[in-house]
């Protein structure tokens, strides 16, 4: 048996029985980072005393029978999480040596419920990217290659360390955020499961904004079931944060096996566009019949509207990155380059602290945001996307939960794409609707393509209701029997 | 009679409008839990969430909204039970998010007004255009070090509220009615203690000239004006400036400007070409703001008698003539005190003693109303002696003085001093008697005609009885002696 390739469920059972302490299950995870991280660069900060720590804590609560939900098991946590005393860096140069006085709600809630931080994954700078190439910290390498092809791929991104660090068996599940496929993405990329919740799901508090009004958090884990485990303990209402659901959270990992009898599963006519890989539409249909046979019902839906996610997407997150982002001045915290006065030292400052495609960004959305422009992109892109929403809510209707692919590709190789950044937005293309609608959806792994690199599906579902999302992730998960694992992996 | 500048061409009108930014009282800042009190050391009162740190947010002090609808109700003014947060996005080392967090295009509060009372005693109403929450921002400081500034952030997030007149003020002292009227509704409400020297009311001023007749000419903004008296110096400079510039064929340009008090003069601070392009956009950090409407009506329920009510309820219940109380409910301690003494007495008789002898005591002795030395009570003591008779009016003079200087309650002063009114008819005759006999020449004079004298003939015998005589008495003595 080896430790770092349990399940979460399965390692917490093991835990639970006492079969296994906590501390030898982080030890295993804390050499296979050692080993394995100099290759993949998942982690940019690793934690061992801190793991080792908690891993002793819960091996306490374990036999003093106080264990929490989560006593012992190693989780990765995106370095977009402020973390109390430890450095917390977006991969930007800007907060380079930034550590944080305080904790993140999200990373305070897996922390009481017993978990062990393995250390802080690397992303897409300041989580604005969908390869992980942007980090300050360097790239990320996929733990998959293609057959026959050394050449190393990308995890996707912006949680591609997140999504690596699991793949690679470093961590039994991570947290990611998600703001336009940042979690699902990736996760499709690297063979793995990944939800983004509702947005008002997870408390924001402590979680480096880009876009506020499409940041979420969530979790990336092996299976549907661990995501589950793992969500309802991230998930909240946080007086902290105002856009925080006041609400109850279920029990996501009950409603794993709900089953999908009686289901209705929509299928976005305006999805299966010319174009779309013939493997992935394959993989798609394959979804439609495991749901078909398990006792849903398909229905055809439109969303007429998804055409123009995209390009609405692509004005609403720069406009509120640029504002977000101003905090980076070196007057207060992170780096600062000195200048002659005030002007030169934001400038000298910024100009040194931002990479390439964070300032790209900020300039769109200092732009979109100006005097004589802002009706005619911010304001009109507000439009459009209240449009897309009511898409979704005429969708719902007629159907339970949607399914499409996660995203068009699946992993390419580090360095392509990246001439023009349009083709790499063009990444997000399945998974910025329901970010722009702040609607639940999920990546599962559900095969490979030719070249041997995993492919997932998307599943979408209403406001608050991430249950029927697992449900459904679930059902497809078992039917696919998706079992294949990189070829860089702890133990392999 | 409309206020006019005389210039070269004859004679030209004002137009004024005013934006005061009023720091909210409240425990906590605007979007933090941190405290607000004024004269803390430099960053002791600033959260994560003032500095902005990585990762923090902002969440609504319900009692800062609270009093901002408190203004608006005593505005008159319509509450907007939906309202929106904007951020205002600008770079300034105080200034930690790069953006303040304001209401742009939905303010809390809609139309209100405020009644001015004029020199000449008559009233104008002067629109309130709206009245919206903001934080303020932190305060650099440039004299502590010979090439750096330095920052402090205890006021980085305070809440403000922005009250915005109509240009509807036509002279410097339109404004200053105006903005001691608002002061003082403010202060009734409690919701900003209006010391415009520790900066907790400042006020923007848009200027603008013309002929009479005509639409608007282009205004000026003179910004963060901080007494009333600069904001009338303010207007007046800046008129005249605009006035010269025309009559010289010139065209006032929008721009903000700058009033330096010591020159009496305003500065050009930054056109509108090298205006800031402020990007506003909804703060989607923050959902809309939604007041319930009973909340609304219980703040209502909950708002102290507002001092327009409260001076015509001076007038009616106290028959006072209008200037009596308006000087009286300028300030709610005054007016508390005022009622206090003529509670159950002769409104004009106390009001006389309040604003005349009190007022001229406090100013006097430099102290604050509500720590006079002479206590509602002991004021009311004081008139009862003279109804009662016990003393007349120019002794009640002396023993208030001896109250201002003591302390003491008026009955002890009295007591000690032996200062009863004498109203033995013996001894008044007596005295009349002797001031007859020694000015028998003046006698003879009053009885040819000279009236006037009879004056004299009280004083002498008041004199004579060390001020102590009854004077309905000594008079009606003095006038049968004389017949």
């Amino acid at each position: 048996m080896s430790l770092t390739d349990l399940t979460l469920a399965d390692a917490r059972e093991l835990l639970a029985r006492r079969e296994i302490s906590a501390r030898e299950l982080s030890e295993a995870h804390l050499e296979a980072i050692e080993k394995l991280n100099p290759r993949l660069n998942a982690f940019i900060t690793v934690t061992p005393e801190l793991a080792l720590a908690q891993a002793e804590a819960a091996d306490r609560a374990y036999a003093a029978g106080e264990a929490g939900p989560l006593a012992g098991l190693p989780l990765a946590i995106k370095d977009l999480f402020c973390t109390e005393g430890v450095r917390t860096t977006a991969a930007s140069l800007m907060l380079e040596n930034f550590v944080p006085p305080y904790e993140s709600t999200v990373t305070a809630r897996l922390r009481a419920a017993g978990a062990v931080f393995v250390g802080k994954t690397n992303l897409d700078e300041f989580a604005m990217g969908s390869s992980n190439m942007t980090s300050a910290f360097g790239a990320v390498a996929n733990p998959w290659t293609r057959a026959g092809d050394a050449a190393a791929l990308v995890p996707g991104g912006s949680s591609g360390g997140s999504a690596a660090a699991v793949a690679a068996r470093l961590a039994l599940g991570a947290t990611g955020t998600d703001t336009g496929g940042s979690i699902r993405q990736p996760a499709s990329f690297c063979g793995i499961a990944g939800m983004k919740p509702t947005y008002g799901r997870c408390s924001r508090f402590g979680i480096i904004a880009f876009a506020s009004s499409l940041d979420q958090a969530g979790p990336m884990a092996r299976n549907v079931e661990d995501c589950a485990i793992l969500l309802t303990a991230m998930a909240g209402f946080d007086p902290k944060d105002s856009t925080s659901a006041d609400r109850p959270v279920p029990d996501f990992h009950a409603a794993c096996t709900r089953g999908v009898t009686g289901l209705r599963i929509g299928v976005p006519k305006e999805y299966a566009a010319p174009g779309m890989p013939d493997e992935i539409a394959a993989l798609w249909q394959a979804g439609r019949d495991w749901l078909r046979a398990a006792g849903a019902e398909l229905v055809e839906i439109s969303l007429p509207h998804s055409e123009y996610a995209l390009a609405t997407y692509y004005i609403v997150a720069p406009a509120e990155c640029s504002s977000n982002l101003a905090r980076y001045d070196g007057v207060r915290f992170g780096r600062r380059e000195d200048g002659a006065d005030l002007i030169e030292m934001y400038e000298r400052t910024r100009a040194a602290g931002f990479g390439a495609e964070v300032k790209r960004r900020i300039l769109i959305g200092t732009y979109v945001l100006s005097a004589g422009y802002y009706d005619a992109y911010y304001l009109r892109a507000q439009k459009v996307r209240s449009l897309i929403l009511g898409d979704f809510t005429a969708a719902f209707a007629r159907c339970d939960a949607i399914l499409t692919p996660t995203a068009p590709s699946a992993a390419f190789a580090q360095g392509e794409k990246m001439d023009d950044p349009v083709k790499m937005y063009l990444n997000d293309i399945y998974t910025v609707p329901a970010s722009l609608a702040g609607l639940p959806a999920m990546s599962v792994p559900v095969g490979l393509n030719q070249e041997g690199l995993p492919l997932g599906l998307q599943v979408i579902g209403r406001p608050f209701d991430e249950e029927t999302v697992f449900a459904v992730a679930d059902k497809i998960e078992k039917a696919a029997g998706f079992s294949a694992r990189p070829a860089l992996r702890a133990g392999g | 009679m409309t206020y006019t500048i005389e210039g070269k061409t004859g004679p030209w009108e004002l137009v004024i409008g005013l934006e005061v930014h009023a720091q909210v009282i409240s425990e906590a800042k605007l979007f933090s839990g941190a405290a607000t009190s004024f004269g803390a050391a430099p960053n002791h009162q600033v959260s994560f969430v003032d500095a902005a740190f990585p990762g923090m947010l902002p969440v609504i002090n319900r009692e800062c909204v609270a009093q901002a609808v408190r203004t608006g109700l005593g505005l008159d003014a319509e509450i907007h039970l939906e309202s929106r947060f904007d951020r205002k996005n600008y770079f300034y080392a105080d200034l930690p998010a790069g953006y303040q967090i304001s209401q742009y295009q939905h303010p809390i509060v809609g139309r209100g007004v405020i009644e001015i009372e004029r020199a000449d005693g008559s009233i104008r109403a002067i629109g309130i255009t709206r009245l919206h929450l903001e934080q303020d921002a932190g305060k650099s400081l440039h004299d502590q070090h010979p090439s750096k500034t330095y920052i402090d952030l205890n006021r980085a997030g305070v809440a403000l509220m922005e009250i915005v007149s109509e240009p509807d003020l036509r002279s410097p002292e339109e404004a200053g009615a105006y903005l001691r009227k608002l002061r003082t509704i403010l202060r009734y409400l409690g919701t900003c203690d209006g010391n415009m020297d520790e900066g907790s009311m400042r006020a923007d001023v848009n200027v603008s000239v013309r002929k009479a007749g005509e639409p608007f000419r282009t205004r000026c903004e003179v910004k963060n004006v901080n007494s009333v008296r600069f904001v009338m110096q303010a207007i007046e400079a800046e008129a005249r400036r605009q006035i010269a510039v025309w009559e010289e064929g010139g065209v006032v340009s929008q721009e903000t400007r700058l009033f330096e008090p010591a020159r009496g003069i305003t500065r050009s601070m930054r056109s509108k070409e090298d205006a800031h392009d402020y990007r506003y956009f909804p703060d989607p950090d923050l959902l809309p703001l939604i007041l319930d409407p009973a909340w609304v009506e219980a703040l209502r329920a909950g708002l102290p008698e507002l001092p327009d009510a409260k001076k015509r309820r001076f007038m009616a219940e106290y028959g006072l003539p209008a200037y009596d109380a308006g000087v009286l409910v300028a300030e709610q301690a005054s007016a508390e005190y005022y009622e206090a003494v003529a509670r159950g007495r002769d409104g004009k008789f106390a009001a006389n003693w309040v604003i005349g002898d009190l007022f001229a005591a406090l100013n006097r002795t430099g102290r604050a109303i509500e720590t006079s030395p002479v206590s509602p009570a002991a004021l009311g003591a004081l008139l009862d002696l003279m109804t009662d008779g016990t003393i007349n009016g120019r002794i009640a003079k002396d023993v208030f003085e001896e109250m201002v200087a003591s302390g003491d309650p008026p009955g002890e002063i009295v007591a000690r001093k032996n200062l009863r009114q004498v109203t033995d008819t013996g001894a008044i005759e007596q005295a009349v008697a002797g001031v007859l006999a020694a000015n028998a020449d003046k006698v003879a004079d009053y009885k040819a005609g000279k009236d006037k004298l009879f004056g004299f003939f009280v004083g002498q015998v008041m004199k004579a009885m060390a001020g102590k005589g009854n004077p309905a008495l000594v008079n009606d003595v003095l006038r049968r002696h004389l017949a």
